[in-house]
């Protein structure tokens, strides 16, 4: 069984006097324990509200959620909201793009790693704070015990993810969603956050849904790779099948427009001409057609569906074709 | 943070000798004086004269301001020419009268401002947040003379529920400490002098207490609404803390900062809002003492130092609010 199944997920914004907008679109997905999974995608194609519906932190008003969330077999959307107020934090953990926004300014570092296995452990204030530190020393941050009574600001951009890091990992949850989680940060730091989470996740066994727009992001990271386009799937692939061999146009866009160590020198990205706003509605058609150099007839008129392939899933009547010998 | 107030209170040390000429020359602008209502309107020019000359009124303006300073140095305040009596033992009777209203209303006004901002905020858009915009408004746009004469006439005369003015019972043979009327009830243990000065304080103080309650539950309400969209609620939640938690450790620790220095501004309207309401309950505070002292008898040496000390309290209390926020937000460091 998959520790995470999500199955025709649809989060649907509705605000009375507006046309509804479909942000995610019966999107499915599974996560094995202990395995990395990349959801891949341009800004705006509803990455992070996948994300916050898993957690069940869409706001109530003016949002209707459909399918279901299945968290070792259990369905999540259909949890009362205060029996998914005990799962979160402790069965899932998740960090999120900006560290600095992210973190209370008024409450001391410390107290904010250590409420948390408060809430789920029992554990008194003093014995929580001792288990903070432990956690601020194992995400490689110095000076643990100073720590504990700064705040926010006093400490750096890459600390503050580390930390971030720490609260979400403090219950040792079988899962970690992490929401672009170097989006925010130095390219410097980028990397060392990158290591430590693979580090992590790999020492504890925690299985990690890593969302990114970078395809460079995903490269070190995933096991198998999710790729997105307004609200569903297109493509679905081992890290190896889909770097090597893309077969979605999009995907195949996506990592023409993404810098490679082994690309010639003085080599022109070529990104992906237009934008998610020249979309047309996925019920008539492929929704990325417009934007697509290979688009033809049979991608307009009716929803293209997401097939089984060899390397995993594609939604494309006219793939990128397979290269010879791989 | 020693230095931040002894730097801060070297500032008011300026602002009150700068505000101190203002005043003085203010008073002695206005038309008729002391000597006028001590009088009466047929004294005998010779009379007067003598008079004038007793009080120093015929120096020139600068030469009075000099006298009245190093009187005022070395803690000589004058005496009422209305009354006689000292300014000190009038500002010794008003100045508790005044301090107890205006916390009073202050308790009202926060006690109830934040929890009622706070859910309006939680339920925008509905009931409670709908009740809260219009209650506002009236609150903010009644005016406290008609409010005040309003209440007193509802729960005094018709319902007997409080007493019409004055702030403790005649024959309650209270002990004074410190002027505090609820304070000293607590002091001697007398529970039932504390009792009534309590209940002596409530409608005035819910008169008062009108305009900054409906002002503390809209900028509780808007600051709740900003911090509720903050990332960092969203990590609270993800956390899976309990409601309370958030609430209090998250939401309200931040959305509370600006309704601190609301506090601060609000005692300038307290302040101005006290000499209606003291007239009204007959409350012989600051605010009685001004209304008294500048009709009719220009009552300069009262009037003077009740608005100084009007002034310090505003200072002292924006101080304390500048300082207090310091402590609650750490990123803040006081100037
Ligand atoms: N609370 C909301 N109300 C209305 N629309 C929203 C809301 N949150 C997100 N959206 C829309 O849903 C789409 C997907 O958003 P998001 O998941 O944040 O994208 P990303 O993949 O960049 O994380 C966007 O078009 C966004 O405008
Ligand atoms: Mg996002």
């Amino acid at each position: 069984m998959p520790l995470l199944d999500v199955q025709d997920l649809s989060v649907v914004f509705a605000r009375r006097g507006e046309k509804p907008f479909t942000a995610v679109d019966n999107l499915s997905f599974t996560v094995e324990p202990g395995q990395t999974v990349g959801l891949v995608g341009e800004s705006g194609c509803g990455k992070s509200v996948t994300s916050l519906a898993i957690m069940g932190l869409l706001p109530r008003r003016g949002v209707r959620v459909s399918g279901r969330v299945l968290f070792e077999g259990a369905d999540l959307l259909a949890l009362r909201p205060e029996d998914m107020r005990d799962r979160r934090g402790r069965d899932i953990g998740m960090i999120f793009q900006d560290p600095l926004s992210s973190l209370n300014p008024v409450v001391p570092i410390g107290l904010q790693v250590a409420e948390v296995v408060e809430r789920h452990f029992g554990r008194t204030r003093k014995a929580a704070m001792v288990e903070a530190r432990d956690l601020l020393d194992a995400v490689g941050i110095p000076d643990p015990q100073r720590r504990l009574k700064e705040y926010p600001h006093q400490i750096s951009g890459g600390m503050r993810q580390r930390a971030l890091i720490a609260i979400a990992l403090a219950c040792k949850p079988r899962l970690l969603i992490a929401d672009e989680p170097t989006t925010a940060l130095d390219v410097t730091i980028q990397a060392q956050i990158l290591t430590l989470l693979r580090q992590l996740v790999v020492d504890s066994d925690t299985a990690l849904v890593l969302i990114t727009h970078d395809l460079g992001v995903v490269a070190g990271l995933c096991d198998v790779v999710n790729v997105l386009y307004a609200g569903k799937v297109v493509e679905t692939g081992t890290r190896h099948d889909l770097f090597a061999n893309p077969r979605h146009p999009y995907t195949h866009g996506l990592l023409g427009s993404v810098p490679r160590l082994d690309s010639p020198r003085g080599e022109r990205l070529t990104p992906i001409r237009g934008s998610v706003a020249d979309n047309i509605p996925w019920a008539e058609g492929c929704a990325f057609a417009p934007r697509c150099d290979r688009v033809n007839d049979a991608c307009i008129g009716d929803t293209v569906p997401l097939e089984a392939a060899p390397h995993g899933r594609l939604r494309c009547t006219n793939p990128v074709p397979q290269e010879v010998g791989v | 943070m020693l230095r931040v107030i002894v730097r801060r209170l070297l500032q008011l040390a300026v602002t009150l000798f700068a505000l101190s000429i203002l005043v003085f020359v203010w008073l002695r602008s206005l038309p008729g004086g002391p000597v006028d209502a001590m009088l009466g309107d047929r004294a005998t020019p010779e009379r007067r004269a003598l008079l004038v000359k007793a009080l120093g009124y015929d120096q020139p303006i600068l030469v009075q301001y000099w006298r009245f300073l190093q009187r005022t140095l070395v803690g000589d305040f004058g005496a009422s020419t209305r009354s006689g009596d000292s300014v000190l033992s009038v500002l010794g009777r008003a100045f508790p009268a005044t301090i107890e209203l205006t916390v009073a209303a202050m308790i009202i006004a926060v006690g109830l401002g934040v929890p009622l901002g706070y859910l309006a905020a939680r339920y925008r858009g509905r009931m409670p947040d709908n009740l809260s915009v219009v209650g506002t408004l009236v609150g903010i746009s009644i005016p406290i003379f008609f409010l005040g004469y309003l209440l007193k006439d509802v729960f005094t005369q018709h319902l007997h529920w409080f007493p019409p003015s004055g702030r403790i019972s005649i024959g309650m043979d209270n002990t004074h400490v410190t002027g505090f009327f609820v304070l000293d009830g607590i002091l001697t243990r007398e529970w039932d002098a504390s009792a009534d000065a309590i209940w002596h304080l409530i409608l005035p103080a819910a008169t008062l207490a009108t305009i900054p309650l409906a002002v503390i539950v809209r900028i509780t309400r808007a600051s709740v609404l900003d911090v509720l969209n903050e990332d960092y609620v969203r990590t609270a939640e993800a956390k899976g803390l309990r409601a309370k938690v958030v609430r209090q450790r998250h939401v309200l620790r931040n959305a509370l900062l600006p309704v601190v220095t609301t506090i601060g501004l609000q005692t300038g309207a307290l302040l101005a809002g006290a000499v209606l309401t003291e007239k009204v309950f007959n409350w012989g505070g600051l605010g009685t003492e001004i209304t008294n002292s500048i009709s009719g008898s220009r009552d300069y040496p009262v009037l003077q130092a009740v608005l100084m000390l009007a002034a310090i309290v505003f200072i002292v209390v924006n101080l304390l609010v500048d300082l207090s926020y310091a402590v609650i937000d750490p990123r803040v460091r006081v100037r």
